[in-house]
This record gives structure tokens, sequence and C-alpha cells, in this order.
């Protein structure tokens, strides 16, 4: 138990088309069987420790290391990508990329038979696997028939079947919902004590990861290790917010309510946090500074959906009967599981599926009968992935494309993609090419070629699936400035921040139905309605539980407080100086 | 989603048969069916392509789509070779029995009427087997089949990933059409043919950037999992050659005989009702 299984020692690593090195003196020791969740933002060298480990650097992404590391005894630097497979098996982040075989059966068997283990073991030693990974139901079944959860499942199968000592998962959250989340958690839990392997778990997403327990949180930070505690230790400290990483919600609201955290309260789950008499005193009294008052503002509907029904196929219908409005300037979350109608919904709304039963109106006027490019002066869609919407290579080509095809004036095109640069904060990049953009700029720059078209409704695919805290800021904030200028915003997702702390309503789908039409705090209120939308119990809920207070009004006081306390802080630079 | 062309798990006689079975028969078919203008072959080739699919159990609306597509470039065809050669089927068959005239050299006669007949005999014969072949045959256990005759697995792989990725394609396409046709990028007929060939690079630039993306990840699982390591692999979906696919092969190679003997042996290629 005491060996230590990986040990870097002032390991430093430079890709070959980068400047500077991207891992700078890393020293660290994991013994077998330990748990290890590392976080970091964006670009801190996270990913480069995991492609370290598991081959993929130098194989797939050369570059020069100095300094040692080694697995189970042995230095990395000799050993080829496919003797390392033999140590540590990796669970990639995208769910569907990474599934190669047809069928279940295939893609869990893949390494066994690139090993020519001969057909009869292979088959008995799948079945084993995939009752491990709870999946034996669905060995027939091809990727499009499984959920992100069970993809991710059959991944992990893939590589237990190699029986290897070290199991490393690449944000293996990103692409899962809250509740599949937290199963494969509760998966990966259960398999590390049943195998003693060593886990490796890289993810930004901090308190979904917690959710396994862990021993030791490793913070990174431009390509340093600039803590390796247990998560107690460090979540009574102020360096993951000090580094820009978003603590456990339930840590947050300790904080705001004045409590003194120590290590041995517990801290690193809120199922074991340990609060004495007083601090929970302490959290009734802050709870108590709330205000009542809350006003709304009638405004007009822009939107009205009534009684849509609508099915790919004749057979299944993937909407039936819904109905909703939408306010002018509305900031709408639409949740729910993969499949229940969310997309559809939204491809209906721009007129990319023909609708048949039901009604849609724009200001009170029937759209049914406009084409797509007519309605996407109503509403635009933006897709999730930027890649799959740019086709030019220079931000302002690709911001006027839509304009230049509709053949407008010359000046009319530069004074409207003018002014959509500006507010998108784009205009000092309006000649770079599209290429040199970050992930989040990509992004704005495919929501400002949607904005020149001049829609009054925004919908949004998942616009923070993937991004670490500060980007997710970065595009949460900008949308929310759009919002303020009288746009209004749709946003179909699955992240339970961004839909407590930037929606006012939440449509819930599931199975096709609109479930529920409501607030976020009184959505994160109800474990029925959690359950049913895929989503999980925020930390907050049972915090408030835990303090004898009201779910619903702690969760809404929070976000309240919390909204407070972010506008007081200085913004950061990287977003202040684009805007020159 | 629109029906796609891809493969169809079912179970019949005709998906029962090794992937190499069906591709080696797809292919002396083809040729069966490439070489001779011979209207009795044709005919017997169509009847029993007809009978190979209806016992695979393919459904018609499967593959509805994919067949009206090929209808409409057949229909393009027709006319094409109507309008480069109107007097073609004179010049085969050697008679010339008029029937009325259209335009100028434009008339329309019996033998070119026969010809064309037998032209369009030569895509409905093989068409029936082609979407055999693509609907019925798992890519996989292609794959294990192509590597079993000697074709080194990696191609193998390489070609049962293309097809597996057709679908994906075909939905990515569809994503990404629609999205820049809200941004106004029209593909109608309505516009000229080289602002549609402009307009049309916007879908291709991100469908392709985007199934690059899609090739990092899936090559990098791959290694990881260990691809490529050994000269050999073993295929968890590997099938026996049985009986029956000893028995199809002899079928294929028997019409295959048939058709070259009937074809050549009177010296033309052409089977002339005219004389």
């Amino acid at each position: 138990m005491e060996e230590k299984f990986i040990s870097f020692q002032d390991y430093t690593f430079q890709y070959r088309a980068q400047s500077e090195p991207t891992l700078k003196h890393i020293n660290l020791d994991i013994k077998k069987g330990e748990r290890i969740v590392i976080i970091g933002p964006s670009g801190s060298g996270k990913s480069t420790i995991a492609h370290s480990l598991n081959g993929l650097i130098p194989f797939s992404y050369p570059g020069e290391s100095m300094g040692s590391l080694t697995i189970g005894g042995k230095e990395v630097k000799t050993l080829s990508i496919f003797e390392l497979s033999q140590y540590v098996g990796t669970v990639l982040q995208d769910t569907d990329g990474q599934f190669i075989g047809m069928t279940v059966l295939e893609d869990i068997a893949f390494s066994m038979e690139n090993n020519c283990v001969p057909q009869d073991e292979m088959i008995r030693k799948t079945r084993e696997e995939a009752v491990k990974v709870q999946i034996l139901e669905k060995l027939d079944a091809s990727p499009h028939q499984l959920s992100g959860g069970q993809k991710q499942r059959v991944s992990l199968a893939g590589i237990l079947v190699n029986n290897v000592p070290v199991l490393l998962f690449d944000e293996p959250l990103a692409n899962l919902d809250p509740y599949a989340g937290k199963k494969s958690m509760e998966l990966i839990d259960q398999i590390q004590k049943e195998t003693d392997t060593t886990v490796i778990l890289i993810e930004h997403r901090l308190e979904d990861a917690l959710h396994m327990g862990a021993d030791r949180i490793i913070l990174m930070e431009e390509g340093e290790i600039v803590a390796d505690e247990p998560p107690s230790v460090l979540f009574a400290s102020e360096k993951l917010k000090e580094a820009g990483i978003r603590e456990p919600l339930y840590i947050t609201a300790l904080k705001y309510g004045g409590c003194k955290l120590e290590p041995s309260m517990k801290l690193e789950k809120i199922q074991d946090l340990f609060l004495e008499e007083e601090q929970k005193k302490q959290m009734r009294q802050w709870f108590s500074y709330r205000k009542k008052e809350k006003k709304e503002e009638e405004k007009p509907v822009i939107l009205s959906v009534e009684d849509i029904s609508f099915g790919y196929t004749e057979e299944k219908e993937n909407l039936s009967h819904i109905s909703f409005t939408v306010k002018e300037g509305e900031m709408i979350s639409i949740v729910g599981k993969n499949g229940a109608g969310k997309s559809t919904m939204a491809k209906i709304l721009c007129g990319f599926e023909k609708l048949e039963k039901g009604e849609i109106f724009i200001k009170g006027r029937d759209i049914k009968g406009d084409t797509i490019k007519e309605r996407a002066r109503q509403i635009g869609y933006v897709m999730q992935n930027p890649n799959q919407m740019i086709s030019k290579p220079m931000v302002y080509e690709e911001v006027a494309m839509g304009l230049l095809v509709q053949k407008k004036p010359e000046e009319e095109i530069k004074k409207r993609v003018e002014e959509k640069l500006k507010i998108c904060g784009l205009y000092s990049f309006r000649n770079w090419p599209i290429s040199a953009l970050s992930y989040g700029q990509k992004k704005r720059v495919t929501i400002a070629s949607i904005l020149v078209q001049e829609p009054d409704i925004l919908i949004l695919d998942e616009p923070t699936a993937g991004q670490d805290f500060r980007h997710y800021t970065e595009i949460m904030d900008f949308l929310k400035s759009l919002n303020e200028k009288g746009i209004t915003v749709l946003m179909i997702t699955h992240d339970m921040h961004l839909i407590l702390e930037y929606t006012n309503r939440s449509l819930v789908f599931a199975d096709g139905k609109l479930l529920a039409d409501t607030t976020p705090s009184t959505l994160f209120g109800n474990p029925e309605l959690i359950k049913k939308a895929s989503l999980k119990e925020t930390s907050l809920y049972e915090l408030a539980k835990q303090c004898k207070l009201d779910g619903k009004e702690f969760i809404e006081w929070f976000i309240e407080y919390d909204k407070e306390v972010r506008r007081k802080w200085p913004k950061p630079l990287h977003t202040s100086n684009e805007n020159l | 989603m629109a029906e796609t062309l891809a493969y169809i798990q079912r179970k019949s006689l005709i998906h029962d048969l090794t992937g190499a079975t069906k591709f080696l028969f797809f292919i002396m078919w083809s040729i069966a069916a490439m070489i001779t203008y011979d209207t009795r072959i044709l005919l017997a080739l169509f009847v029993i392509g007809i009978f190979l699919f209806y016992i695979s159990k393919l459904k018609w609306k499967e593959v509805r789509f994919a067949l009206i597509f090929m209808f409409v470039l057949m229909g393009f065809n027709m006319i094409g070779v109507y309008i480069f050669g109107p007097e073609q089927g004179v010049e085969i068959y050697g008679t010339r029995h008029e029937l009325f005239v259209i335009a100028g050299p434009y008339a329309v006669t019996l033998e070119q009427l026969f010809y064309m007949f037998n032209f369009l005999m030569k895509y409905l014969s093989v068409i029936p087997i082609a979407l055999l072949f693509i609907m019925a045959t798992n890519p996989s256990e292609f794959a294990s089949s192509l590597n079993k005759i000697g074709v080194s697995y990696r191609i193998g792989y390489a070609v049962a990933l293309a097809l597996r990725y057709i679908p994906d394609i075909q939905r990515d396409y569809h994503n990404i059409s629609k999205a820049q046709q809200a941004r106004g990028i029209d593909l109608s007929r309505k516009d000229k043919f080289f602002d549609r060939l402009k307009n049309s690079a916007a879908i291709l630039f991100p469908l392709v950037l985007s199934s690059l993306q899609g090739i990092e990840v899936i090559s990098n699982a791959m290694e990881l999992r260990g691809f490529g390591k050994n000269k050999k692999r073993t295929w968890i979906v590997e099938r026996k050659f049985k009986k029956e696919d000893y028995r199809a092969l002899a079928f294929g190679a028997i019409l295959l005989v048939i058709s070259i003997i009937v074809t050549f042996s009177d010296g033309n290629r052409f089977y002339n009702p005219f004389l």
C-alpha cells in the first residue's frame, strides 16, 4: 500500500509547438490504491499530466520532457504507448468519440482483440466486465442506442478487461447530465473498492467529482502544483477561490455565513459534513438577512407555443402537447435527459423540422408558414460546437457571411457587423483569423454571426459545456449582458450552476412532455422533479436541511447573495482588454 | 432522423453469410452485369436480385430514400445517353424502326428505346445487391473476413470505421446545413450554380473540420487501447465459413460463367430481337 506507484520527479514538459513548457518542475508521488482528483483552470496543465501518464505524450502530441516520470518503477520514456496501456487505462472526455466498436460487445473487447486473445475467452471476459459496469443487457446495442452515461460505462469496461493498475479519467463529467455523472462517480467508487486500483480523475466540476470520495486534490495553476492536500484541508483555505476554481456550493455558503471552517468538520462531502450547533445558528442568522419583497415586472409575451406535437417517425411522438409562453427579456433554461425532446423543441422553433400539429406565435404572429431564413430573423440558433458553425477563416467574414449572401448593401453590412462585433467584445479581433481565438471567443463569433440577423430570441444549445469556471463566467456574463440589452435567451443545458445562477425560469422536459414550467429554486427544492429531469440535488438544499431552514428559500437567498458578491469582484483582465 | 444507408441488424439467410462472402458475391455479380447487354441475362439478374432482397427481410421503407436518389441520378443519366447518342441503338442493332421525330436529329426509334432499356436494366440488376451488401453486412464482421482472406486488418478496420461513421456524418451534415440555412445560405435551385457551389462550401468547411476533430479523438482512443500493437489481431465478431457461404459463392460463380458464355457465345454483347 505504501509504495509509490507513480512518481513525477522534477518533471517538465514542453509541446513542440509551444514556446514555453506546459508542465514546470512537477513533483508528485501517487501510491497504489489512492484516489486523486487533479483540478485547475483550462490551460493549467492538468490534461498534459494525463497525456504524460497514458503515453499520448509523446506519441500523439510530440514534445520534450525533462526530469523523470516512473510508473511501477519503470521510466515512462522507455515504454511504448502499448506497454503503457498495460499500466494505465484511460477513459476520455468525449463519450461518443472514444466509442470504437459497432456495438457494446465489440467496444469492450477492442483491446483484447488487439492483444490477440482467442474468441471464446474474449466473449467470457467481456460478459464479466459488462456485469461489473451494469451494461450486460445492452451488449448488442450500438452507440446511438445508449445514453452518455452508458457509453462511458462501456469505455470503462473496455479498460477494465486489461486489469490495469491505474484508471485515468479525463474530465469524465463534462459530457454527462448531473444524474448520470453522479451514478458514474458511484460506479468508480465501487470499482476502486473492489479492485484496489489507483484512480486519477481530472475534472473542473470539483463538487461532482468528489462524490466518489478522494484522498487528495492536486490543484494546478500555470503548469505548477499549487496545492496537494486532502479535500477538507483545501476547502478550509481560500486557495480554490484564488485559483479561480468554483468551490463546492455548500462550502461557499458556509463561508458567506461567516462559519470558521476546520478540516475536522469533514468538509469533503456534504453527506458527511459535521456542523456544531453554534455554526447552524450562524447560518440561520445569515439566512434571516434575506430580502422578502420580490417584484416581477409584467412584460409582453414574445413567444407563445400552443399544443405542439411532433414525431420524427409516425410510430413515436418525440414531443406531445407542448404549450408555454415566453415573455420579452426572459432568460430561460430548458432542462431534461438526453432524448427528452429539448433539442427537438429548439429545432421546431427555428423551423429546422417541420411542424405538423400545433401553433407557434411570435409577437402574436403565426410563424408556421415562415421558411428557415425568415424565422432566423426572429429566432437565432447557436449550436453547441462552434466548429460546426464556422465556415470562414476570418472573424469579420464569418460574421458578415449571412448578410453577404443576402446581397445587402455594403455600407449596411459594415455597420451591422461592426456593431455586433462591439457588442460581443470582438471588435479588436475583427481582422483576426478565427483559428487563433479561444473556445469562448469562437463561441462569441458564432453568437455575433447570428446576432447580425437581429433576432429577438436567441436559443443556445449547451452554451457552457466543458468550460472551466473562468470561461463559464465569461460566456454567461456575456449572455447576461445581451439579455439586458433586450434579447430573450433560451438555453438547453445540464449545467446546474447555470440554471440556478442565470435563469429565471426552467422548462423541464421528460419523454417528450413538458413536465414543469417553474423557477429554478422550486425545481431544486423538489427531489422528484430533479430525478425526472436527470439533475441531482444541490448541496445547498442538503445544507439547509441540516440547519433546519427552508430549502427553496435558502437556495434563492444564496443565489441572490452570491450575485451580489460576484458583482463586486474586479473584472478579470482578459475580458476588459478585449473591449478596447 | 431521415433514413440512412447503413447496416441494419436483423436475422435472415443473407445476414448469416460472412462479410467476405457477400463482398465476393457482390463483385462477381457486378462483373456479370457489367460485361453483358444481353437482355435475358439482365432480366434474370434483376429478378434474382429482387428475390434476394426479399429474403433479406430489408424493408422498402428503409431504402426508399436511397432508391429515390438513385432513380433521379439514373433519370439524368438516361437523358444524357439520349441527347449524346440518339442513334446509338440503330448503330448497335443494325435496323431502324422509327416511331416519331421530336426535332432535328432527335427521332425516337424502337432500337434506341430497347438499347436504353438494357442500359437501365444494368443499373436495376446491380442496385438490389449493392443495397444488400451495404445494409446486411456488419462492418466489423466484414473487416474480420477481409482480414481472413489476406487483407491487412488496418485497412479492414479503416473501411469498417468509415462505414460506421456514415450515419454520424449524415446527421452532422443535416444539422450544419440547417444552421447555415438559418443564416441565409440558400441551397435551393433558386440560386445560380456558382453561388450554390460557393454556398455548399459553407457547409462542407465546418463538416470537414468537425470530422477531423472526431478523427483525432478516435485515433487516440484506438492507440490507447493497443490498436496496431501486433501484426495480427483477433475479432470477437468473427464468423467461420459455413456451408451456406460456399453455396452462395458457387451460385455467384455460376451466374458469372453463364453470363460470360451467353454474352460472348454469338460474338456480340447485345441480344438482338430485331433480326
